[in-house]
């Protein structure tokens, strides 16, 4: 058993160092996408650029509009970056390698994640700017209701395997991933990942082409620089989320460790979160909240219950 | 649905398309020959100055970039004292080489002009002048318009006919 503190430390170091990689990963992919080269020239392929970026939001005036509420504005961006390092905390990402073996381990995440509308709708309100007041509502809707299919996306897994521990989660897939068994519960875990990290096409809280930049336009310096951070990291979270339930977390052919298999199914998820901001237009609000209540909440419904209509009729057989 | 797939689709094959981007320092943009860039001064097929100093290119300029001091040479033949261009104004309108009457006055495609001190975006005539006739060769203004020498006027010398007068409106 490697010390506990050995994994946080190392789980901490790799998790900064990937929010900060996709800085550089997601301009680059995206201007993959759209015929460019992206950054690439500062350092080996451009990778310096993460380093000049940091070091302009450290060097930036640190600015609180003298009309915010100063606490609740410098408190904002911390608790996004902090909800979302403690969802790391159940995430198992080998045998063994996990922070904390919960076995309510998709609860604590779904917390987590819950806490993160916090820190939009605080920084939005503490800004006192009608843009970013707007951003806060829109953001505290958008996630407090796509949670709920989140979270009712996620039972269909945890009826399947019974339990809501990750790492019997992901034991229970060894023989099929429950992307196939669960494919409607995915794709709905998967939409309302999305609009849970807040990212496009659902950048509805932010949606620089109506809001200004939303709930934070007030932020400067490292305060936006956590925002920043915290969005990322919510999609490595959601990745790899998304690579524990349903496809099969570190399980993989034995040539290579389980934490390689892990990284590798979670980096693909990444990508394909910036193909998904590559590719898609951004949606009304009502239709986000039409779409969301009046589609996705009646099928998540539905998957759940035929999963367990279908697991009840398994076990008593 | 089906829409959203497609498109992701499409977006993702974009990965294989060639890229549009001109990698700058290494690799130069194609100017068109017309490409308005550094103005320059041309020279007739003799190696003299083109330049008449008619002022028109600096009447024209709509940012008053341009400003000269004509003077004659001891043939009556009036050149620019200086010929001064701020390059720091000038927009790269054109206006100057659209009003100039004896093609002296030319933009090249060539824009890489950036200076680290502005005073030397301020060019004199021998930065503006080039060995060259730009994009007129062959063409010598006082070959054309002729030229008035001591004791004789334009078109009174033989095989000559007299100037059109301009000021007419009769045929």
């Amino acid at each position: 058993m490697i010390n506990a503190w050995w994994i946080i430390g190392g789980v901490l170091f790799v998790l900064l160092n990937t929010a900060a990689g996709l800085i550089w990963l997601e301009r680059r992919m995206l201007a993959l996408w759209q015929d460019r080269y992206g950054p690439n020239r500062a350092g080996p392929f451009g990778l310096f650029i993460v380093l000049a970026d940091t070091l302009k939001l450290f060097f930036k005036e640190d600015w609180i509009p003298p009309f915010a509420d100063k606490v609740v504005f410098v408190f904002a961006p911390a608790v996004v970056v902090a909800s979302v390092l403690m969802s790391f905390v159940i995430v198992p990402f080998a045998p063994g390698i996990v922070v904390a073996d919960l076995n309510i381990g998709i609860l604590f995440f779904l917390a987590m994640s819950s806490l993160g509308v916090y820190s939009i709708v605080l920084g939005g309100w503490a800004s006192n700017n009608k843009y970013a007041l707007l951003g806060a509502m829109r953001g505290a809707s958008q996630m407090i209701s796509y949670e709920v299919f989140m979270g009712l996306a996620l039972m269909g897994v945890v009826v399947l395997s019974g339990s809501f521990n990750l790492q019997q989660i992901v034991e229970s897939q060894r023989t099929v991933w429950f992307v196939i068994p669960q494919l409607l519960g995915f794709l709905i875990f998967m939409v309302a990942g999305v609009a849970e990290t807040h990212r496009l096409p659902f950048d509805i809280p932010e949606a620089e082409s109506e809001l200004v930049a939303g709930f934070h336009s007030e932020y400067s310096g490292m305060k936006f620089g956590m925002f920043f951070i915290g969005e990322y990291l919510g999609v490595t979270l959601i990745s790899a989320m998304v690579v524990t339930l349903y496809f099969g977390g570190w399980l993989g052919p034995s040539f290579l460790p389980p934490v390689v298999w892990f990284a590798i199914k979670t980096f693909a998820f990444i990508s394909l979160f910036i193909l998904l901001r590559a590719s898609m237009p951004r949606p009304r609000y009502d239709q986000l909240m039409e779409y969301g209540w009046k589609v996705l909440f009646p099928l998540s419904l539905l998957n759940l219950l035929v999963t367990a209509a279908i697991k009840l009729w398994l076990v008593t057989k | 649905m089906f829409s959203l797939l497609r498109s992701m689709w499409l977006v993702f094959l974009h990965m294989f398309h060639k890229r549009d981007t001109y990698q700058y320092p290494e690799q130069k943009a194609p100017l068109p020959a017309r490409w308005r860039g550094r103005i320059a001064l041309t020279r007739d097929p003799d190696g003299e100055e083109r330049c008449v100093g008619c002022y028109l290119c600096a009447a024209a300029c709509p940012v008053d970039c341009i400003s000269l001091q004509a003077t004659e040479d001891e043939h009556g033949r009036r050149y620019p004292e200086f010929f001064r261009i701020n390059f720091s104004r000038c927009i790269f309108c054109g206006f100057c080489e659209e009003a100039c009457p004896t093609y002296a006055i030319q933009l090249l495609p060539d824009f890489e002009m950036a200076e680290y001190n502005r005073q030397n975006l301020v060019y004199e005539k021998h930065d503006l002048l080039i060995p060259s006739q730009g994009k007129y060769p062959g063409y010598n203004y006082y070959k054309v318009a002729g030229l008035a020498i001591k004791n004789k006027d334009k078109g009174e010398a033989e095989h000559e006919e007299p100037p059109v007068d301009i000021k007419s409106l009769l045929p």
